[in-house]
């Protein structure tokens, strides 16, 4: 088996998808080779070997070096053919969901996406993914001689690297002006704030906290932990907080080792969004708020003096 | 303008979720099916499309007879005409985009609404393969857009912050909450989404490309602790998560 993996950067450094995605080709047995896209491509590369790349390709052009769905896709989808791999792996980021539909497109392969879990057993790669959000789950296998699959982020772990080394060619690109005919021009980082998605630690808050004032309790835990904070509909529907925080049906999905709901009910469209978390707590002052059912540990109380209180442990923990 | 819009009918979100006899798909016994809540952006942002630039909005479902219901709900929120691609056969995303890109060639859209997803099967895949199969570009997860100049800039949600993505016309749109508000239907135009009629068609049959083995429920988690009820508890959690979960 020859498997493709696709190794996601920004600003000339790897996002942790990328080492999650190669050490998941890894680990399937068989033949993994890394593609890198972007600007100076080459010069991050070489780590990718310790996640288990034999050889890593770089292909790298000014144009490329912001997102471009429709270059991206015959870039990756180029590659595929040249390494004769058989399955293409993508992390099931906001680039990866993007791209993999024309990538499969393009190699006549199925697509599995967002999954959660990958194995191969006597030849057969079988996935499973959740549906209807996080309700059900559904194993499903790829019926196409080539197969591509997105991997969804935090669930899959990387691992520490090991000391190997790869073989970096770099490639140069060919591009039509038809071929960059959707581009990103610019990228707005919202002020350098953890995202919820890639954060290993996710503090969110609910109507239960009253008032946006509130969250700084939030905020502090949060910024402890090296974590980040989230929101429940309800709460950025009022204005409290940002859409780029909802957690849930209509928000995003996270897999955070850690996820702490406070003052949240959890409505099934918000455990759609945190449910393949790791660790659940939950805060609430009603004992039989349906939060309770997916968490892993609770405090059945008032979050106004538990918050605090745990707070003030952590930091007893952390020696602060 | 010609504008197309692609909605899903799918079980609503408190839908309970069984495997029905197959072992393979969700047991539709009881449970309410509804437009796809981000299709719902994706006809909003399309009406309005339509005002500003002139033109008609087809609405366009791949289905079983049960889709009109969705169609019906596009219709009574504004949309001109109504296509039902008739196929109660559960069809993988390719199959899906297959019949929704032949239709689009068919009916010359020169630019396509969808959502970032439907909230059954969750692929995120139907709007991104439609386009690669057109040759368009496309933008997903869109949350803000305007038309200047044959080209659509738009702005899209990625992990921590938004991109800025121009995309020539004709493009596919995938549409996020936050992109509008969505208008509710008016008593007049639910009335006159009733006397609209609902093309069928009958698309060409594609080969699956995926196959689903088994739809189970997730492993039940077993009871949670309650360590307390009070500020009390909380050098317990913390021990808890320290000691027992090694998360902090
Ligand atoms: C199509 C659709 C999509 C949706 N998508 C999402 C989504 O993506 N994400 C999402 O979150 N929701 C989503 N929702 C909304 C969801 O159904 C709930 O309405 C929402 O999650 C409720 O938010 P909440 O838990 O903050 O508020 P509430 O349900 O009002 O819960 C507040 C909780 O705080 C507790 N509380 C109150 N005071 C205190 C206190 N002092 N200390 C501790 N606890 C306290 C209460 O006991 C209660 O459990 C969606 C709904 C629909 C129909
Ligand atoms: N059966 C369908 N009929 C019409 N549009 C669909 C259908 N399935 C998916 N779509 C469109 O494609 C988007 C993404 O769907 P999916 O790839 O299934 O997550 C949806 O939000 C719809 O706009």
């Amino acid at each position: 088996m020859k498997i493709l993996a696709f190794a996601e950067q920004r600003n000339g450094q790897f996002k942790k998808t990328a080492f999650e995605t190669v050490a998941a080709a890894a680990s399937l047995g068989g033949e993994v080779t890394a593609l890198v896209i972007g600007g100076t491509a080459a010069a991050i590369a070489p780590q990718l070997g310790g996640y288990g790349a034999a050889n890593v390709i770089a292909a790298e052009d000014p144009a490329v070096e912001l997102y471009s769905a429709t270059a991206y896709a015959k870039i990756i989808a180029e590659t595929a053919e040249a390494a004769g791999a058989d399955v293409v792996l993508l992390p099931a980021s906001a680039m990866g969901k993007d791209v993999a539909p024309r990538v499969a497109v393009k190699l006549q392969a199925g697509l599995a996406a967002d999954c959660t879990a990958l194995t191969a057993a006597g030849g057969v790669l079988t996935a499973s993914r959740p549906v209807y959000g996080g309700k059900g789950v559904v194993d499903v296998v790829v019926t196409t001689p080539r197969k591509v699959f997105t991997l969804r982020p935090n669930v899959f772990t990387a691992g520490a690297p090991s000391g190997a080394a790869a073989s970096v060619e770099r490639r140069a690109v060919s591009l039509q002006p038809s071929d960059l005919s959707s581009a990103v021009k610019e990228v707005k980082q919202s002020g350098g704030k953890k995202d919820v998605s890639e954060a290993d630690v996710v503090v969110s808050g609910g109507r239960g906290l009253k008032g946006p004032e509130h969250f700084a309790m939030l905020e502090e835990l949060a910024g402890l932990l090296g974590g980040a904070v989230g929101a429940s509909r309800a709460v950025v529907d009022s204005g409290w907080r940002p859409h780029d925080e909802q957690v849930g049906q209509t928000g995003k999905t996270v897999s955070p080792s850690l996820y702490i709901a406070v003052g949240i009910s959890g409505a099934v469209q918000h455990l759609a969004g945190m449910s393949s978390s790791k660790y659940i707590v939950a805060v609430n002052k009603d004992k039989d708020a349906p939060i309770f059912s997916v968490a892993d540990y609770g405090i059945a109380g008032d979050a106004f003096e538990v918050l605090p209180a745990v707070t003030a442990e952590v930091k007893k923990l952390l020696g602060k | 303008m010609k504008i197309a819009v692609f909605v899903n009918h799918v079980p609503d979100t408190e839908a309970k979720v069984k495997a029905g006899a197959d072992g393979r798909s969700i047991d539709p016994a009881g449970v309410n099916f509804m437009l796809n809540p981000y299709d719902e952006f994706a006809v909003e942002e399309a009406l309005r499309t339509r005002q500003a630039l002139g033109g008609e909005v087809v609405v366009v479902s791949l289905g079983g007879d049960a889709n009109k219901e969705t169609l019906r709900k596009a219709l009574a929120m504004g949309a001109d005409k109504a296509v039902l691609l008739k196929d109660a056969s559960a069809r993988d995303s390719f199959g899906v985009a297959s019949a929704l890109a032949d239709f689009a060639k068919e009916y010359g859209a020169e630019i396509i609404f969808g959502g970032k997803q439907s909230i059954d099967y969750e692929g995120a895949q139907v709007g991104g393969m439609v386009a690669e199969l057109l040759g368009w570009p496309s933008v997903s997860v869109v949350v803000k857009m305007e038309i200047k100049d044959g080209t659509v800039i738009a702005e899209r949600e990625i992990e921590g912050g938004h991109e800025i993505v121009h995309a020539t016309l004709p493009a596919v749109v995938l549409a996020q909450k936050g992109l509008n508000e969505p208008r509710y239907p008016s008593l007049k135009g639910i009335m006159d989404a009733k006397r609209k009629p609902i093309e069928e068609k009958t698309p060409a049959p594609v080969e699956a490309r995926v196959q689903v083995t088994a739809l189970r429920n997730p492993p039940a988690k077993p009871p949670g602790k309650i360590v307390g009820t009070d500020a009390s508890a909380a050098a317990e959690l913390v021990r808890l998560l320290h000691e027992e979960a090694k998360v902090i």
